[in-house]
């Protein structure tokens, strides 16, 4: 049956799949086990007692008050047993172990921000360290997101008013998908993100070494990965489409008109700036709505950005 | 199956009979049954109103206390007291029709008609002062001197409740002229006078929604 | 020869616009919610269209948004909502019941030109900028994003008392207009069905006026309960949207089981098995179902103990439900079955709105709904339900009263192919979702994984299915209007009291006032029956 579980399920990487899929298939079971029942007595109602078939009818019951509780007690009891089923799962979900690690998320059209306990912080890319609970507390900047990793079976929605929090265990080293599941506009479908799960030693390394993206890699094709990874291909194209934030093609070294009339040529020092403070200069025609990445991008990578941006014509 | 009576001769004996009915008693016993049905709506809708309320009352409950300290006690308790006089002359209005005394009725209709007229008027008096002191709902508020963040949040709540209820105020002296041409008219009797019980029934309601928004909004510290 | 019918005594526009008569007002309400119903199957088809590859098809990101919120709000509010009710509804309730008017025709027109303004003002936002908030209209993306929300808000406020005023015109029709002899237990149960889902209508959709009212107010006025930049608080939003929105469903399926109740038994030539346990479970399910809205919100940050409550709760509304199911499948024992098209799509109901059930104890437990919330099962969980469920009692509703209504009947062989489209068509559509929920699609979702893309082939492709099963559909019933009438007063050999005047009906309904001695389904024996069908068959 191993196919029919790849088929419904996504891969079990964490302790909650333990909780979540078995009662899961029982539920599939019993869906089935209902299903063909009705259908099958439709099926042979309607085969047996069809009109104008020569059966004997006789007087049929209008009503029968033990039929009635038998089939009411039944699935009483069934559905009885599948809310404690789903209770217990549910109560270890949302409380997590006191030695739990604690990493940060700040969730923002469109894109998710971590932040580990050195005070390290990445973008749509979480790495935690294998078999250890860890614990998210998160929030948002702005509206409804919400935290969805299938394979871990854990889901929370993130709210801008309050912080809420979701934990998990992974069980074994490899790559998850995160993506958001709470409608937030335009960039919703493209806010996703990956868990990577690495032996403890390796998400320490990692840690001390302040977490570097791309290391070896020529500027402009670092640029080329942060530009994917970091969420802003969500609001700048390079093909001239309009997005959220202008197209990157072409702006290298040419004026921009900036609202309130100004005109500013697109250098290094304005690309710089945008990125770290994307408030002071907006480009006329735009609205003001671009977070700023101080302090998740160091300047090697900025400098990526900034080559990878001249490459675009 | 067999029918057994024929269509009842409307229109003729009884002018305001609808067709789909056999008698005025059975009109005027499905039409309380329709109104008390729309009643139940409006407690539902003001319920949902109060409970948003209660919701933010807890959230804020510093600001809602300041807030609520802006609110003019006296002209509440007037308007309390004009409401609860107004419903006293709906009633006895409904008796009056009951009766088929139209000259009472028609009076009685009127003195609640004003009644109702110095409620919005207190209310006027009322919202002019906070429009004044700059106590505005939502985006519009611009007091100045609060000790805590979100009395706008109080005023949005005030203005929403008491202007839904208003409007409710309005709608109903509507109701009221309309029952007081109809009265004049000579349209009502012992016999027929459903609009002037049903009317009735929705200013009771009215007066009875005041009745919690006062203590709720004015009173509670 | 033609007899004179409510089709014909009057004539011209104006007779229709200012009608008092419920038959007409039922029409009216039929033409206007299936216009609705083709614009959202048009919308439906669109978004199918998009999700055929994993990026861009055919329209980008923020159109896709649009279409889908559009889709979900014309099918809710112009369709599925006033459908059942206010179409076949108002037309058969008063004929059930033996009366020649619902009690408040002026409320009952009045109720029909609001759907008519709500409708109006929703449409209207297509071309004001659209609305891409979803039909659930969360804050705060909804209270700070550009668009018609404003004018789509309004529409809904109105669309509201539509139905509250359906709501009080069938209670107070049921209480006070009955024919002499019938006691409420010899209402038909379609009359039980629409009572309880009057009760509901009346209950929730203030609820939900006084929701959009504020959410109205917050974007206009600033007034600050949602928006957490205002001092409000989102998850608040929620509570009382789905205060309203859970009840709601059961204002939607509760009038399509009350035609279950009607159709099976005629075609099966047998009383309904269980009539007080069906009776009384309307009645329970329209109760709890005001207890269970926090199942749409286990993983929104409200309290543990709050969503076990409503995990709870939740499983008890489904019992009545599965009650209803096993006496529907127990009336067709030792019945003489005659497989005509209402039949056959209330034997798809069952099917339909039994795997739409199931899989909702998937979602209304907690550890699993955590996996699934969001993603395409509830999306194939809600359709089954509604459309599996809903929509095919709606058709097999149709398909009934039509002769009545119109006094012509349809091609049954045609509808027997339309049956089967639409059948593999849905399930086609359907069942791929389900897979694609559980293994991580989430709705709402422009683009996709590219791994998911064959299974939105599949789904795609069975909505084509679809619409040709509806197109044919369509098709037959229309033509059927261009035939001289020759519908008998009760094709079906019916006991209800509409099959006791002719087809269509005079304006007044019946000629004499029917007085009841029996009950709705006291079916002749079925030897005599055996005989007749000899004859017939």
């Amino acid at each position: 049956m191993d196919w029919l579980r790849n088929l419904l399920m996504p891969p079990r990487g964490s302790t909650f799949a333990d909780q979540v899929d078995p009662l899961f298939w029982f539920l599939v079971g019993l869906t089935a086990f209902f299903f063909l029942l009705i259908a099958g007595l439709c099926g042979w109602f309607i085969l047996r007692y069809r009109r104008g078939r020569a059966v004997r009818r006789g007087v049929a019951p209008t009503h029968n008050t033990a039929l009635e509780l038998v089939w009411s007690l039944i699935p009483l009891a069934l559905v009885i047993v599948i809310f404690f089923w789903g209770f217990h799962g549910y109560i270890s979900a949302a409380v997590p172990p006191a030695d739990a690690l604690e990493i940060k998320v700040l969730a923002k059209r469109w894109l998710w921000q971590f932040e580990y306990p050195s005070g390290l912080r990445t973008v749509n890319d979480l790495r935690v360290p294998v078999g250890k609970p860890v614990k998210l507390v998160m929030i948002s900047e702005d509206v409804i997101h919400s935290f969805y990793v299938p394979s871990f079976r854990i889901k929370h929605d993130v709210l801008p008013s309050r912080y809420t929090q979701v934990w998990f265990e992974a069980t074994e080293p490899g790559v998850h998908r995160l993506l958001c599941t709470e409608y937030c506009g335009r960039g919703h479908s493209d806010m996703l993100g990956t868990i990577q799960v690495v032996s403890a030693e390796e998400y320490q390394k990692w840690l001390d070494s302040g977490g570097g993206l791309g290391e070896g890699l020529p500027p402009a094709e670092l640029g080329r990965l942060i530009y994917t990874q970091y969420g802003c291909e969500v609001c700048h194209s390079l093909d001239g489409t309009r997005k959220e934030g202008p197209s990157f093609r072409g702006i290298f070294g040419k004026p921009v008109l900036l609202t309130g009339g100004q005109t500013v040529i697109a250098d290094e020092n304005y690309i710089r700036e945008s990125i770290l403070n994307p408030q002071a200069k907006i480009v006329a025609g735009y609205q003001p709505v671009m977070p700023t990445f101080q302090g998740l991008l160091n300047e090697r990578q900025i400098n990526a950005l900034i080559e990878f941006i001249k490459e675009q014509k | 199956m067999s029918g057994s009576h024929t269509v009842v001769e409307h229109g003729a004996q009884e002018p305001f009979l609808q067709h789909h009915f056999h008698d005025l008693g059975q009109q005027a016993e499905a039409s309380k049954i329709g109104m008390w049905l729309f009643l139940v709506t409006e407690i539902l809708l003001f319920g949902g109103l109060f409970v948003g309320y209660g919701i933010m009352r807890m959230l804020h409950s510093q600001a809602f206390h300041e807030g609520h300290l802006h609110l003019d006690r006296s002209l509440g308790a007037i308007n309390t007291v004009v409401l609860l006089v107004s419903s006293f002359t709906m009633a006895m209005a409904v008796h009056s029709a009951r009766t088929g005394n139209r000259e009472r009725l028609i009076l009685l209709l009127a003195a609640t008609l004003a009644f109702a007229g110095v409620f919005l008027g207190v209310k006027y008096v009322e919202y002019s002062h906070k429009f004044h002191d700059g106590l505005l709902p939502g985006r519009f508020y611009r007091h100045a001197g609060d000790s805590v963040p979100g009395v706008a949040v109080f005023f949005s709540f005030y203005f929403v409740m008491t202007g839904l209820h208003g409007l409710h105020v309005l709608a109903g002296m509507v109701a009221i002229s309309w029952l007081l041409r109809r009265a004049v008219r000579g349209d009502f009797s012992a016999t027929y006078y459903a609009p002037v019980d049903l009317t009735g029934l929705y200013w009771h309601l009215v007066d009875m929604i005041w009745i919690y928004l006062f203590p709720l909004l004015y009173l509670i510290s | 020869m033609t007899a004179a019918s409510y089709l014909t005594e009057q004539r011209g526009l104006r007779s229709w616009l200012f009608t008092l008569d419920h038959k007409r007002i039922g029409v009216m309400y039929l033409w206007s919610t299936l216009l609705a119903f083709f614009l959202g199957g048009v919308l439906a088809m669109l978004i199918r269209l998009e999700l055929l590859t994993p990026t861009r098809t055919l329209m980008d990101a923020d159109t896709y948004n649009k279409v889908f919120t559009l889709h979900g709000a014309v099918m809710i509010f112009l369709f599925i909502i006033p459908s059942i009710p206010a179409a076949l509804g108002n037309f058969v309730l008063p004929l059930l019941l033996g009366a020649r008017d619902v009690a408040f025709p002026r409320l009952n027109l009045a109720s029909y030109y609001l759907y008519v303004l709500g409708a109006l003002m929703a449409l209207a936002s297509m071309i004001t900028g659209g609305i891409d908030t979803g039909w659930t209209f969360y804050t705060p993306y909804s209270t700070s994003t550009g668009g018609a929300v404003n004018l789509v808000t309004l529409a809904v406020f109105v669309l509201g008392f539509s139905s509250i005023f359906t709501g009080v015109n069938f209670i107070a029709t049921t209480h006070k207009l009955r024919a002499p002899g019938m006691s409420w237990f010899r209402m038909p149960l379609f009359v039980w069905g629409m009572y309880a889902t009057a009760i509901i209508q009346i209950l929730a959709t203030p609820v939900l006026g006084i929701t959009v009212l504020l959410l109205f107010l917050e974007r206009v006025f600033g007034v600050g309960i949602f928006d957490p930049k205002l001092g409000g608080d989102p998850v608040l939003f929620q509570h009382f949207f789905w205060f309203y929105s859970h009840p709601a469903v059961y204002i939607m399926i509760l009038p399509g089981m009350a035609i279950i109740s009607e159709v099976i038994p005629v075609f099966s030539r047998r009383p309904i098995f269980g009539y007080r346990a069906i009776a009384f479970s309307s009645v329970a399910i329209a109760g709890v179902s005001f207890l269970v809205w926090g199942h749409h919100m286990f993983v929104s940050g409200q309290s543990v103990l709050a969503s076990a409550l409503f995990s709870f709760l939740t499983f008890l509304v489904a019992i009545p439900s599965a009650v209803k199911v096993f006496n529907w499948v127990a009336t067709m024992y030792k019945g003489s079955i005659w497989l005509q098209a209402p039949m056959i799509y209330a034997i798809m109901f069952l099917l339909l709105f039994a795997i739409g059930g199931l899989t909702g104890l998937f979602l209304g437990s907690l550890a699993t709904d955590v996996h699934l919330h969001d993603t395409y099962f509830v999306v194939a969980h809600f359709h089954y339900v509604m459309m599996g469920g809903v929509f095919i009692a709606f058709l097999a509703g149709l398909h009934y009263w039509w002769p009545k209504m119109f006094g012509r009947m349809y091609s049954e062989r045609w509808s027997r192919i339309a049956a089967a489209l639409v059948f593999v068509g849905f399930n086609t559509t359907f069942l791929a979702q389900f897979v694609m929920g559980s293994r991580g699609m989430p709705r709402r979702y422009y683009n996709y994984l590219p791994e998911f893309q064959p299974l939105h082939v599949v789904s795609t492709v069975g909505s084509w299915i679809l619409a040709l099963g509806l197109v044919i559909t369509a098709g037959y019933l229309l033509a059927s209007l261009r035939k001289r009438p020759d519908a008998p007063p009760n094709p079906w050999g019916g006991m209800t009291l509409e099959w006791q005047t002719s087809s269509p009906p005079p304006t007044h309904n019946f000629e004499t006032v029917p007085v009841v001695d029996h009950g709705p389904y006291d079916f002749p024996p079925l030897e005599a029956e055996e005989e007749l069908a000899g004859r017939r068959a």
